[in-house]
């Protein structure tokens, strides 16, 4: 048998568990030693990278769901990290019916993203020297992600992250998001404000300060829109959100 | 400028990060999962940073698949040489095995038929890897729970592989005691016919007893019977940097010194012998 096809039998006998994919590598106890190796290994990884999930769900239904997966998606990245990069979809399809449940593996998945996101010096507020508003353009350090949410995922998964008795799940008014952004090592998100969301689309599209504040005058007024923009910006500076105003 | 490896050092691991960030960790070098480490920026590679000022490092990686029939991937090769170039370390390593076909990936160490034709491809993608990193890179013997039918025997394969493409070898002594033991052949044999002069590097690790098979666990100390082939393959291929890997059930860090210091007096008793 060449080797080529030596593997593809052996891919057959991991992604199967079929007894004749096993008989096609001589059978034995070894087969089996492999075929453990690599359920144990996904499983294991998918419940690292979604640890409030196994929280909320239980052990029980969350190795349940993990072997699903792993039986519909084979792993194709080099990485055990990207495994779950579908989970979140395939768990939104398991729980139809509680869309809090894939909301909480959405922001497990999105803070683990953030969590190695590249690297990003935030600009200090008193660094904030801007020439020409007119043109200036506000960019978000490169961690930042907006989740637009229909739950109270976020409170979900806060308390189950610290420990404490989580509430029951509700639905979040329309138009709910997070921000999910890196404040030095450490992933942090809240849920955006009114307009957040609009400025800092407009702005990662890259229009300058002055044309979203005349975006947002549309619906505010000249004179709210300077002053929402304005402390908008202020408090993203506080929050360590800006790589630079330029 | 990479140092060179010596001594006695351990796998860096999350319980003790601390310790290698503050270079109180009595090692004289450490060793991480490349993978781990290949990503854009956050607090791992800060970690990592911060360790590799206080200690000479080894990059051992898990899945390059230098034995996938379909080659290798560019874009793994490219994250790994920006790893390397990063950090600068002592050694890069993977295993002799394959994890990857056809877009898939195992995310396990899988065996390898021991074959002209497994050989041709092996040699074939360390070429190519060695070019990418553009430097030589120890390849280590798996432990495996199937044999295939070949034309050679594992040490024979290690070692045209070594002759081939001038890589060298990381000697992991438990994966040759669980091998040795799961297929039945002879660990002495296995150390005769290893080119010891292409070893660069000797892991240590514990194992487990499952219903047919020893299981390669990393999750306990070093045994009795690891330690005695240890001291073999030492009074053959004289002083090389040796680690103890340990993986799973993560005891202190001082626990796994103390297992370091075993290492280090069976080495200087087979340095005195000699």
């Amino acid at each position: 048998m060449s080797l080529l096809n030596l593997q593809r039998d052996f891919r057959d006998w991991l992604v199967t568990g079929e007894d004749s994919a096993a008989a096609a590598l001589g059978g034995g106890p070894g087969t089996l030693v492999y075929q453990n190796n690599y359920r144990t290994a996904l499983v294991s990884s998918l419940a690292e990278t979604f640890q409030r999930l196994v929280l909320w769900l239980g052990d029980e239904a969350f190795e349940a769901a993990a072997a699903r997966y792993i039986d519909a998606r084979p792993p194709s990245s080099w990485t055990l990290d990207a495994y779950g990069e579908d989970f979140t979809d395939f768990i939104a399809t398991l729980w139809p019916d509680d869309p809090e449940v894939a909301e909480i593996a959405l922001i497990d998945w999105t803070v683990g993203q953030v969590f190695v996101s590249p690297d990003a010096e935030p600009l200090a507020p008193e660094a904030l020297a801007v020439a020409d508003w007119e043109t200036a353009v506000i960019r978000a350090v490169p961690s930042l992600l907006v989740l637009p949410i229909a739950t109270n995922a976020d409170a979900i998964w806060q308390a189950l992250a610290t420990g404490e008795t989580p509430p029951g799940p509700e639905m979040a008014e329309r138009g709910t998001a997070l921000l999910v952004w890196r404040q030095g090592l450490e992933p942090v998100f809240r849920r955006a404000e009114a307009h957040e969301r609009d400025v800092l689309a407009w702005s990662a599209a890259g229009q300058g300060f002055a044309a979203v504040c005349e975006r947002l005058a549309a619906s505010l007024g000249e004179e709210a829109a300077v002053t929402t923009a304005g402390t908008l910006l202020g408090r993203w500076l506080g929050e360590r959100m800006i790589a630079a105003v330029g | 400028m990479s140092e060179h490896l010596t001594g006695f050092g351990l796998g860096m691991r999350r319980p003790h990060y601390r310790s290698y960030i503050e270079g109180t960790a009595p090692v004289d070098f450490i060793e991480v999962i490349s993978e781990n480490f290949m990503i854009p920026g956050g607090k791992p590679l800060d970690t990592l940073m911060k360790a590799r000022r206080n200690y000479p490092l080894a990059l051992h990686g898990v899945s390059l698949s230098i034995g996938s029939a379909d080659g290798l991937r560019d874009d793994y090769l490219k994250e790994l040489r920006r790893l390397v170039d990063m950090m600068e370390p002592a050694v890069v390593s993977d295993h002799l095995c394959w994890t990857r076909i056809d877009g898939f990936n195992s995310h396990d160490l899988l065996p390898l038929p021991y074959t002209e034709e497994a050989l041709d491809v092996v040699c074939r993608n360390i070429d190519r890897a060695q070019e990418a990193l553009g430097r030589r890179m120890l390849l280590e013997n798996p432990s495996s729970y199937i044999a295939f039918p070949g034309a050679m025997t594992e040490w024979q394969f290690l070692a045209e592989m070594t002759k081939r493409t001038g890589c060298g070898l990381l000697l992991d002594v438990n994966n040759i005691h669980v091998s040795a033991v799961n297929h039945g052949f002879a660990a002495a044999d296995y150390l005769a016919g290893i080119p010891m002069h292409a070893v660069g590097q000797i892991h240590l690790a514990g194992h487990v007893q499952g219903e047919h098979l020893l299981i390669d666990t990393h999750d306990q100390p070093v045994p009795e019977e690891v330690w005695a082939l240890y001291r073999a393959a030492v009074a053959l291929a004289g002083p090389v940097p040796t680690m103890i890997e340990r993986d799973d059930n993560i005891p202190e860090l001082e626990e796994l010194c103390a297992e370091l210091d075993i290492a280090r007096g069976i080495a200087a008793d087979e340095r005195i012998a000699a």
